[in-house]
């Protein structure tokens, strides 16, 4: 298909940069609003004139075929990778120049398509590591063990059991976090992240690996987790039950570049989105 | 990964075993039961103990492999005599112990400072690149030190490098290294100095830095993803690291009559890697145990003459197969009390 005809293709949207945002955030600030990203590797332009805007409170699903450059927008996102092109704006703020720690720092935490925790440390360490920069105190204050060492360590294990409840995983805090099995892992990352204290939280493929049980009370999971901490949430997802179940907006992306925006309706509908999924009919049997 | 009540306890152990083996080990002194060359060792056997619980920070608890880390030795030992030398000479400091201490926080803080030189440049690249660069460091430092002269002249201290004709009394006196040293170290001062280490390590460990430590070394993209300053906190271990053998090397200086500087060669360093890799990667007090009994095994082997290290090299490999070995290792885990609960953790796991 033609770079115009895929252009053409990509529904009219009510905000200049396309996307919908949520009533309740109207007159807000954007949480996230990126405009013109883009990222060549070599010749390859892997993500182009990647356009959005999320609400404050916003779930959000960024979906497309394998390889269509989904992780390479949370790599931009996070800052693992500095874009080739474009602006993106946490809150307002200009994230230009930041790094992967900074970006974090500024509210941006996600956790990983192949799951990666700190295997050898038990699962209430690795959510401490996510309270790092919440809880802290000096390093001298922790080999004297100064009575501040003990106020913030107290702190971060009742926080971090807090968090853990969220999943009902409070009574796994001394597991080694390598030896969880699958699906916790999954949502201990998600319990990491939250740690962090992020505006917007990115989810990539959260539900792999579940069964259709687990996915359902992950949904519930997600939804409760905006309510309670009102933040946004992006995610990438293969599961289009969860996808079309609780994402508001969403954004399909295929060889690096949006091909359609919409809510779960119109997007069900794009012939844009059935092509990139499905394929095109030859002429001849239409 | 042990829970932190049993974490906890391991530490508490290993405080109360070390503090009844000195109190052992002083009352055999006073009564004169303890041979003459164990004596001679005790305070060897402490800098090393130090040197190992050092050196794990690095690559145990950081996950850095540090190839010159007696060239931070190197420097802390003769810091720690100059200073020494220049408090009894310029200052007439005659209390042994206060001068002592001074030297071992000096031996400290030149080591540290050149640990945090080396580690500016070097933590921020990714790989075995600090290996490298540690290792040409302990090389260079040996044959810097080979060419520098020290002298205390009144309260004034002259440096020179490859030019021996300085005035006042020589403390250093190039490839000769430091002759008729005022040997002050003691064997207490050697526990002190080895609960101290502990200490830090242990307590940095538990803490909030202890964990960003590991956090980097367990999975470097999830750590700067969860806001961990990566390069602040191997640096944090490795300048920690490099005080530590610094204040071990002032110890050591101060407990030989003579030192030259082709003693602290790259077979040190990697004596030292031995020590910790066979306590265990990770594993403090593992150190402790292995660098005492390594300290002491080749002149256990003296016997043996010319087939002395021979024998030694042989044992270590022996030591690694069988710690490996299936049998031997439940065999341990049926006496360690904390065993069970590990073998049941495994259990769950399968």
């Amino acid at each position: 298909m033609s770079e115009t005809k895929r252009r053409q293709m990509t529904p009219m949207v009510p905000y200049p940069s396309g996307a919908i945002v949520p009533e309740r955030d109207l007159g807000s600030m954007p949480v996230l609003e990126c405009s013109h990203l883009g990222i060549d590797f070599g010749g390859l332009k892997a993500v182009d004139d990647f356009n959005v805007i999320m609400g404050r409170t916003e779930i959000a699903g960024l979906i497309g075929p394998n390889g269509a450059g989904k992780t390479t927008v949370f790599n931009l996102l996070t800052r693992v990778y500095q874009p080739t092109r474009g602006t993106m704006m946490l809150e307002g703020r200009d994230m230009g120049s930041m790094t992967t720690v900074e970006a974090n720092k500024a509210g941006i935490a996600r956790t990983f398509q192949n799951i990666r925790l700190f295997d050898n440390m038990t699962v209430e360490e690795n959510v401490r590591i996510g309270l790092h920069n919440q809880i802290r105190y000096g390093m001298f204050s922790g080999i004297l063990r100064l009575p501040q060492y003990w106020k913030a360590e107290k702190k971060q294990h009742e926080e971090a059991l807090e968090l853990l409840n969220i999943f009902d995983m409070a009574s796994m805090a001394d597991t080694r976090a390598g030896s969880l099995p699958y699906g916790a892992q999954r949502r201990l990352e998600i319990v990491r992240a939250l740690a962090t204290h992020p505006k917007l939280l990115l989810l990539d493929e959260p539900a792999a690996g579940m069964n259709p049980h687990e996915t359902e009370e992950l949904m519930e999971n997600i939804i409760r987790i905006r309510d309670q901490f009102q933040i946004a949430i992006l995610l990438i997802e293969h599961d289009m039950n969860l996808v079309m179940g609780i994402c508001e907006d969403i954004c399909v992306l295929n060889f690096g570049r949006i091909i359609a925006k919409g809510t779960p309706d119109e997007i069900q509908r794009n012939p844009a989105v059935i092509e990139a999924y499905l394929g095109k009919q030859k002429e001849a049997q239409a | 990964m042990k829970t932190k009540r049993a974490r906890f306890i391991t530490s508490l152990i290993t405080y109360a075993v070390l503090i009844i083996l000195f109190i052992v080990l002083t009352v055999m002194i006073n009564n004169k039961s303890i041979s003459r060359t164990l004596k001679g060792q005790l305070i060897p056997i402490c800098s090393w103990i130090v040197m190992a619980v050092s050196l794990n920070l690095v690559v145990g608890i950081s996950g850095e492999l540090s190839l010159g880390h007696a060239g931070f030795m190197s420097l802390g030992a003769f810091s720690g005599i100059v200073t020494s030398g220049w408090l009894l000479n310029g200052f007439a400091m005659e209390d042994p112990t206060l001068r002592l201490l001074l030297a071992i926080v000096a031996g400290g803080l030149v080591a540290g400072i050149f640990g945090a030189l080396i580690g500016i440049p070097v933590l921020r690249l990714r790989g075995d690149y600090l290996a490298i660069v540690t290792l040409a460091f302990g090389e260079i430092i040996r044959n810097v030190m080979n060419c520098v002269y020290a002298s205390v002249d009144g309260t004034s201290l002259h440096f020179g490098f490859l030019n021996g004709a300085l005035p006042g009394t020589l403390l250093l006196n190039g490839p000769m290294g430091a002759v008729k040293v005022k040997t002050i170290s003691t064997f207490t001062a050697g526990f002190l100095l080895v609960m101290f280490a502990l200490i830090v390590v242990l307590n940095l460990v538990h803490s909030r830095s202890g964990r960003a430590i590991m956090a980097a070394r367990d999975n470097r993209i999830a750590a700067e993803a969860m806001g961990i300053n990566i390069t602040k906190y191997k640096m944090m271990a490795f300048v920690t690291a490099a005080v530590l053998a610094g204040m071990a090397g002032a110890l050591y200086g101060l407990s030989m009559a003579t030192l030259v500087p082709t003693k602290f060669s790259f077979n040190e360093s990697i004596n030292v890697l031995v020590f910790v890799v066979l306590g265990g990667i990770g594993n403090i007090p593992g150190s402790i145990v292995s660098a005492a009994a390594l300290t002491i095994l080749p002149e256990k082997l003296r016997f043996l003459q010319n087939y002395r290290m021979l024998a030694y090299a042989v044992l270590l490999i022996l030591v690694m197969l069988l710690s490996n070995n299936a049998l031997v290792k439940s065999l341990i885990r049926r006496i360690n009390p904390f065993g069970r609960k590990n073998r049941g953790e495994e259990e769950l796991r399968a």
